[in-house]
């Protein structure tokens, strides 16, 4: 995801501009049982909690460009290593957002990326271990349109 | 080594004591027979080797100001009914003050006017600075922290001027350890940068990162030693600035909560040897008494920007949360015991800064003159009077915005008129002159324009949760720290405790009653917009122009906002 500065704060302003253009997204949404959907094709059923973690901030400063970092407990041997890493965002028009691909040569399973947001909603992470279990974190970003904190 | 359990047990009987003996019955006493004095006030069970002062949000205030507190301030889910969401005769209660007392007057609305006029003004930074050096010389320099938790940089004409300049320059003399912000951000990066490069002590923030590579923006730990003990001071800067306040005037900084970085933070310190370690933060009291509860190994955390006021520290689990008010009204202090690398007793307390009764320090009274020199004259300039109370903090309303949102509908002439919660802004009492002082306590600010804009009324209902939420949240980590955005010309039922999309309810136009439509369209005037190119005249020269035209102006404390539970 690449935006120039310049691009990302018109965009910003454009959005906070007396406050309310973001907000009311005109293309449909998904919803979280879409992203459930696709959680459990990707996982191959449900995925168990623990051994990974999302970081995603709880407001965001800017919807169009949030920083997340996901990272999985993994020794990253041949046996036992995480393959792929996919995050969903359960509320944007679609709610597929990036696959990360993991070999044992990546050392360690961490990503950090930026994403789009349409509105407040989850943002899904799942990893696909090499002995085909799978494991999920879960975190509600929040979008806002900017307020008057004292 | 202390268990938990064992200071905790300490700790409570430090409190009870302290409780009973130390906070109000002596200088209350005192008081009621009308000798309250500078040593009052000082009077204190100095404990252990380390004391910590903690000076935060004067937001430019030089001088002795009123501060009327809050008769609304509502706590939600975890957070009700507990400090700081206790006013009035619950808070007199909480904290065993007598009403009509000293304690009384600067803590509660109770009686506020009648009370002004016999406890006079509080603040002023020459009086904070005889405090200071009062204690400094007490305890020794060598066990004496002093820390300035921000919002220190904005709110006064002179600031506004010099691009803080002036209260930058008073605040050196006193000699800070540390510091941390949020308003002072305002003043665009390179002003702030300039500013914090020369101040001779650091600017610490541990959730602040460079916008582009999410790198730490600056330091975040600074060791001391005092009193013999190993002190980390960590600082943590008002976590949603780019989102309150104009990020383009900023972008180089990214800010969140960030508690994982936080504790790693704190283990770090305590690795490098830390026997105590203190948050200075700029989070809001909320906010820190839950980062208190998941973050762990902080002793002492000393916040600010929510402006609250308690007397004494709160206990959360094993750390102490003091919060010491705003507008240089209070100096808080926390003493520590230390023993075997660990806090095993404090005493603390809040000194309300009673200007009349404390001698101001000669060296910042000429400090603070010669600062204004230049703008004496234009600051003192009378642009009216009012009949009426002018107060500001509030969860819903105050009379200033009644009559800075007044201004707004008439020079802009719109229907609907919204005027930002901010807590900062000084009162007046009915009778008194308005001074550019007095206006631009309640005004200045580097983003003043005053927009006129159409809004549909499913626009304005989204804006009124939007910022609803951020003050009602009932998870503190998604609170602003604002008060609700204040409204003339409709009238709304607000549920607090309800959902966001919820909470807003009943909108009427003030005028006719009829209700607000979400597809009909509305003139709309308001200030302090985070969008960069708003257009429109400066607040202060708004209300300026709005003032003089009234000549004396009378705002009664009307309750538009009816709050349902």
């Amino acid at each position: 995801m690449k935006f120039t500065r310049r691009e990302t704060f018109a965009v910003a302003a454009g959005f906070v501009a007396f406050g309310v253009a973001g907000l009311r997204p005109t293309t449909a949404s998904a919803t979280e049982e879409d992203a459930m959907k696709a959680v459990m094709e990707f996982a191959g059923g449900e995925p168990q909690a623990g051994r990974i973690s999302l970081t995603a901030p709880e407001i965001a400063e800017n919807g169009n460009t949030v920083p997340v970092t996901v990272s999985v407990e993994s020794p990253m041997t041949d046996a036992d290593h995480v393959q792929s890493v996919v995050l969903y965002a359960d509320g944007n028009p679609n709610p597929f957002v990036i696959t990360f691909n993991f070999t044992p040569m990546s050392g360690e399973a961490t990503a950090t990326t930026r994403i789009r947001l349409a509105k407040t909603q989850n943002v899904i992470a799942v990893a696909k271990m090499s002995d085909g279990s799978s494991f999920m974190d879960k975190k509600q970003v929040k979008v806002t349109i900017g307020g008057c904190g004292g | 080594m202390q268990s938990r359990r064992e200071f905790l047990q300490f700790a409570a009987v430090a409190a009870s004591v302290f409780g009973a003996a130390g906070l109000a019955s002596n200088p209350g006493r005192a008081f009621a027979q009308q000798k309250l004095t500078q040593d009052d006030l000082l009077r204190f069970d100095a404990k252990g080797q380390v004391t910590l002062l903690h000076f935060t949000d004067v937001h430019a205030q030089l001088k002795p100001i009123y501060f009327r507190p809050p008769d609304t301030n509502i706590g939600v889910g975890d957070y009700a009914g507990i400090p700081p969401h206790l006013v009035g005769e619950e808070f007199l209660k909480h904290f065993g003050i007598d009403a009509g007392s000293a304690y009384a007057y600067a803590h509660t609305f109770l009686d506020y006017e009648a009370l002004a006029k016999t406890y006079g003004r509080l603040g002023g930074l020459d009086r904070t600075a005889t405090l200071v050096k009062a204690i400094r010389a007490e305890r020794g320099e060598d066990k004496v922290l002093f820390l300035d938790g921000g919002d220190t940089w904005q709110g006064s004409y002179t600031t506004l001027k010099t691009n803080a300049q002036d209260i930058y320059e008073c605040m050196k003399l006193l000699k800070p350890d540390a510091m941390t912000g949020h308003w002072e951000f305002t003043l665009g990066t390179e002003r702030f940068k300039e500013l914090v490069e020369g101040m001779g002590y650091p600017f610490l923030a541990s959730n602040i990162f460079d916008s582009e590579w999410d790198e730490p923006a600056f330091e975040h730990t600074s060791f001391f030693e005092r009193g013999g003990v190993k002190v980390a001071v960590i600082g943590q800067a008002m976590p949603y600035t780019p989102i309150a306040n104009p990020n383009w005037m900023f972008p180089e900084f990214s800010f969140g909560i960030r508690p994982e970085v936080l504790q790693a933070n704190v283990d770090a310190a305590r690795e490098a040897g830390a026997e105590v370690v203190v948050m200075l933060s700029h989070d809001g009291f909320d906010v820190d008494r839950k980062i208190a509860s998941v973050v762990s190994g902080i002793d002492v955390i000393l916040t600010g920007h929510t402006h609250d006021a308690v007397p004494r520290a709160v206990e959360v689990g094993s750390t102490l949360l003091l919060s010491s008010g705003s507008h240089g009204k209070y100096l808080g202090r926390v003493d520590l015991e230390v023993s075997g690398g660990k806090v095993v007793g404090y005493n603390s307390t809040l000194i309300p800064v009673f200007s009349d009764v404390i001698a101001p320090d000669a060296e910042m009274a000429a400090k603070i003159a010669e600062v204004r020199a230049p703008y004496e004259a234009e600051c003192n300039r009378v642009i009216g009077r009012t009949e009426t109370l002018l107060y500001r903090r509030g969860n819903f309303n105050g009379t200033w915005d009644d009559l800075i949102c007044q201004g707004i509908r008439e020079v802009r002439d719109v229907q609907i008129a919204l005027s930002p919660g901010f807590r900062w802004g000084t009162t007046l009492l009915a009778g008194q002159d308005i001074t550019i002082d007095d206006l631009y306590a309640a005004t200045s600010m580097t983003y003043p324009n005053v927009y006129r804009s159409e809004m549909t009324g499913a626009q304005l209902k989204d804006i009124m949760e939007d910022v609803c939420d951020n003050l009602f949240n009932k998870d503190p980590f998604l609170q602003q720290g604002g008060d609700m955005v204040r409204v003339r010309g409709f009238t709304y039922d607000c549920a607090v405790n309800a959902e966001i999309g919820s909470r807003i309810l009943n909108m009427r136009l003030s005028d006719t009653g009829e209700p607000i439509e979400a597809d009909k369209t509305y003139t709309v005037g308001g200030w302090a917009s985070v969008a960069e190119g708003t257009e429109g005249p400066a607040i202060y020269d708004l209300m300026e122009q709005y003032i003089t035209s009234k000549g004396t102006v009378n705002v009664p404390d009307e309750r538009t906002v009816n709050v349902v539970y």
